[in-house]
């Protein structure tokens, strides 16, 4: 795989954004890669928009920063007015079937849905949305291994969430799932 | 080997604090600092090297409990954001005026006034040049990555006992919110009251012989007196500024053109000389790490390398003085901002060297 991955993760705050990217950013640690997580950070958890940029790099990262992505995870309306533009083309947009209303505008980047909040609904677990996509994601592009992403869980969750890990991994596998293209 | 860690610039500040073997953190919370104390009352540390934290009814009450602590010869810190900061400027100028060491962390956001928790580097002028009254400086390290948020707690806290005189660690929100790998220092024991009386003979540590008094002030009404400490201030400011100019190089051996930035701005500028670089521009980044002493004389010395220096920051033109000052008019130097909490992206400070320096 490409040396560097510029992902941003974009959504309502308490839609799991930025613990699915220090997720990820602990999956990377786990595989001895470079990482950086930069949050927006601020009122976002009590509702607002919140977004964070993740970069998993076999080099020294520069900037944490980025004008353009490799990848965007959106997960709802206003994130994809924000951040369409700025996957870079031939890059991917992952996107919530439940968050997102009308097309995708861009013909030159490949575009994938997971219907994660239906899923969630169907395993009777809100909580399991942001592993939802991140199984989504997974498939389509294995930047990190799985049994990465289940260490990186375990280094990310305090020790009283470890009993949790079961389920995420379910959650994941079924993301992986049910990822499609558009 | 100690374990690589994931975490943020602000949780590294305090993980390095209790490590160094800090006596006392004195705080009062702010966004975007605030995981600073957080992480300490998580540690609990009181428990383990006897270290003190403490959560102060206001800024002005952290910074003289630091002065206090300073007298007494602890290794003592506080931490803030801008508004904070402001508050706390009335002690420093005091811990300067006792020459005492101490370290103070700002994570700076935007102003004036209560501003914004976004980032910023708009406090430049208040820490470089003064902040507080009188003529005195402050030792300032700029940090650009999660790994030198923990360096530079101890390099801050050296700096400041070899000269007696306050630290600080200078950073924003985008190093303080950040999340990187870091390798933290191995634990250090704290100072014993022992080795205090022995390093620091100036501390306060109770009457310890009958005919010994030390006096902690900045207090001096003879002016005769007051000058003569000036000038001891300005001698060891001097020293300082011969001996500790810290500073890091990118690119800059064949640049024509080159970028100054400090802190997060650098990493933006890396990745703008990077981009540079690929389209065949020769830049280059010179990254002051200590901001005062400044980074003067190797910029004099790229003055008559480089075609045209651009120095890039987040506010409206503050190090962009230095680095004329230290380049005489010898080459042309602009300045790129954004203001307010808003962040440059790599592609705009590419965008602004091309219109501001290369094609003007």
């Amino acid at each position: 795989m490409k040396h560097e991955i510029e992902i941003i993760i974009a959504g309502f705050g308490g839609q799991g954004v930025l613990s699915m990217g220090k997720i990820l950013a602990y999956s990377g640690l786990t595989e001895g890669k470079e990482v950086s997580w930069m949050p927006s950070y601020g009122p976002e958890q009590r509702g607002g928009t919140a977004n964070v940029t993740v970069i998993l790099s076999n080099n020294p990262i520069s900037s944490p920063i980025l004008n353009a992505y490799d990848v965007a995870i959106i997960l709802n309306q206003p994130s994809l007015e924000k951040f369409e533009s700025k996957v870079k083309p031939g890059g991917i947009l992952l996107y919530d079937g439940y968050g997102i209303h009308g097309d995708i505008g861009r013909k030159d980047i490949r575009v994938y849905r997971v219907n994660a909040m239906d899923a969630a609904t169907e395993m009777k677990n809100e909580k399991a949305f942001n592993m939802l996509i991140l199984g989504g994601l997974l498939k389509i592009v294995p930047m990190v291994s799985l049994q990465s992403v289940l260490m990186g869980l375990k280094k990310s969750l305090p020790e009283r969430h470890h009993k949790l890990i079961p389920m995420n991994e379910i959650a994941i596998r079924k993301g992986m799932e049910i990822v499609c293209a558009m | 080997m100690e374990e690589v860690k994931l975490m943020k610039g602000n949780e590294a500040i305090a993980h390095a604090a209790i490590r160094y073997g800090t006596d006392g953190y004195f705080g009062y919370p702010i966004t975007p600092q605030s995981e600073i104390m957080e992480t300490l009352m998580a540690e609990m540390p009181w428990k383990t090297t006897g270290m003190v934290v403490l959560q102060a009814e206001s800024e002005i009450a952290a910074i003289n409990m630091v002065y206090g602590g300073a007298g007494s010869g602890k290794r003592v810190m506080t931490s803030s954001s801008s508004p904070g900061i402001s508050l706390k400027l009335e002690g420093i100028s005091y811990i300067a005026g006792a020459e005492l060491p101490c370290l103070i962390v700002n994570v700076m956001r935007g102003g004036p006034g209560l501003g914004t928790i976004q980032p910023s580097q708009a406090d430049y002028f208040q820490t470089v040049k003064g902040g507080g009254h009188g003529d005195y400086r402050l030792i300032t390290l700029a940090p650009y990555s999660v790994q030198e948020m923990a360096d530079f707690v101890a390099l801050g806290f050296d700096l400041a006992f070899r000269y007696a005189n306050p630290a600080m660690i200078l950073a924003d929100g985008i190093i303080g919110q950040m999340m990187e790998k870091v390798i933290l220092p191995p634990q250090r024991p704290r100072k014993t009251e022992e080795e205090i009386r022995w390093e620091s003979p100036w501390a306060v540590q109770g009457k310890l012989k009958p005919n010994k008094v030390n006096v902690i002030t900045s207090l001096e009404l003879d002016p005769a007196v007051m000058e003569e400490n000036n000038l001891r201030f300005q001698a060891k400011y001097r020293q300082i500024e011969a001996s500790e100019v810290r500073y890091e190089e990118f690119l800059c051996e064949d640049a024509e053109y080159l970028l100054v930035a400090f802190g997060s701005s650098a990493r933006m500028c890396r990745k703008a000389v990077e981009l540079a670089r690929e389209e065949g521009l020769q830049a280059g980044l010179l990254r002051p790490i200590t901001l005062w002493p400044f980074s003067s004389k190797v910029l004099g010395a790229y003055a008559q390398k480089v075609k045209g220096i651009l120095s890039v920051e987040l506010n409206a033109g503050q190090m962009v003085e230095d680095v004329r000052l230290a380049v005489n008019g010898k080459v042309k130097v602009e300045h790129f901002g954004r203001l307010g909490g808003i962040v440059f992206t790599p592609n705009e400070i590419l965008s602004a060297l091309k219109e501001k320096i290369i094609n003007p």
